[in-house]
């Protein structure tokens, strides 16, 4: 029984084969995330039930047409403008609210024929059903993006850091359980302040 | 005569490659691992509008997606260019969403997430509201109500041209 020499396998080619399959795997990677606006849709109301008749002044009416042209509160708006007059409604804090505490935190004009308070505040969003997607979310974003800017203000003042990123720190999978729900508690103190209110109403054909 | 021989000037050793499959390996092994084949194959446009107050969509939330948008050209003799909705790799009928959605959410997610999935709306920015408002109707009805608009980073003012 001899024993035979086995013959060395070549392994200068290794590199190519290794090559070829680094090629494909970075041309099919993609980094990609989603990301988009987070809403709650409002749920079906039980059949009976009469909706709450709110006041005309806690109401900021924004209308879509199906030329993507905007009404807010029976006046033309270009959509640059839209945060500014939402920031100036919801932050107005004419009156108090239902516990009859008058906003101390707002910084607005406190006018009589706006909101009363952030609390009562209602943005209604109305579109035609051959409004455009990317106008609704324009006009979503501007909205959120008017809550964002009061909720940050309130949050630099009390905590020293702002809303947007304290809750994207609450949301990351990698957060420690003790840093969330401290992050939480701050979180809901801030949405209390302001909390978000967006009806987005049935469209009207 | 020296017993040390004079090194030959000018001339470089060669840089051994040896190592070479090495560094490849380690490249392939990254980028083998990073990879995420997309789920579905895209048979709607998939344009997003643009906007900057967003929030991520980890990996690791329960999530359920919901294609709209017009048809891509190849389909578009078949189906026409109206906007559709694509559930899964079809295109879908809006009376088709409910089922769709307890479908993915009990073989793939599992029905402990009832309350806290996530249904994210990928529409193409051209769409009109009325499918849209059509697919919220539907998703209300199964109290299905958290929802995430998909929308790519940028600033409004891209969504206006």
């Amino acid at each position: 029984m001899g024993r035979r020499n086995i013959p060395e396998v070549n392994a200068g080619s290794m590199a190519d084969i290794a090559f070829l399959l680094l090629i494909f795997f970075l041309v099919t990677t993609t980094f990609e995330e989603d990301a988009g606006i987070t809403r709650k849709l409002p749920p079906i109301p039980p059949e009976g039930v009469v909706p709450p008749v709110i006041k005309q002044k806690n109401l900021f009416t924004v209308l879509v047409n199906k030329n993507n042209d905007l009404l807010v509160e029976e006046e033309l708006m270009e959509i640059k403008d839209l945060r500014q007059a939402a920031i100036d409604f919801l932050d107005n804090g004419g009156g108090t609210n239902e516990k009859g505490e008058p906003c101390n935190y707002c910084k607005g004009k406190r006018s009589e024929d706006s909101s009363d308070h952030p609390n009562k505040a209602i943005i209604s969003v109305r579109n035609d059903r051959e409004t455009e997607y990317k106008t609704f979310i324009s006009v979503q974003n501007e909205l959120v993006g008017a809550y964002n800017f009061l909720r940050n203000r309130e949050s630099m003042r009390l905590y020293g850091q702002k809303y947007t990123s304290m809750d994207s720190i609450a949301a990351h999978p990698q957060t420690g359980e003790s840093l969330k729900e401290e992050l939480n508690t701050k979180l809901e103190v801030i949405r209390e302040m302001y909390p978000l209110k967006i009806s987005e109403a049935e469209t009207n054909n | 005569m020296s017993k040390f021989k004079k090194k030959k000037s000018g001339e470089l050793p060669p840089v051994s490659t040896a190592a070479l499959p090495d560094i490849v390996f380690m490249l392939l092994f990254f980028f083998m691992t990073v990879t995420t084949f997309k789920k579905d194959d895209y048979k709607v446009a998939q344009k997003f509008p643009a906007a900057d107050q967003v929030q991520k969509l980890d990996k690791t939330d329960p999530v359920i997606y919901i294609y709209a948008g017009k048809p891509s050209e190849r389909y578009r003799s078949e189906v026409g260019t109206q906007a559709k909705i694509q559930l899964n790799d079809k295109f879908a009928d809006v009376s088709e969403i409910k089922d769709y959605w307890f479908n993915t959410l009990n073989n793939e997610l599992g029905p402990e997430f009832r309350n806290v999935a996530i249904t994210a709306l990928k529409v193409d920015g051209e769409t009109n509201m009325g499918l849209i408002s059509d697919i919220k109707q539907e998703l209300r009805e199964i109290n299905a109500l958290k929802i995430n608009y998909t929308t790519r980073k940028g600033n409004v003012s891209e969504n206006l041209k």
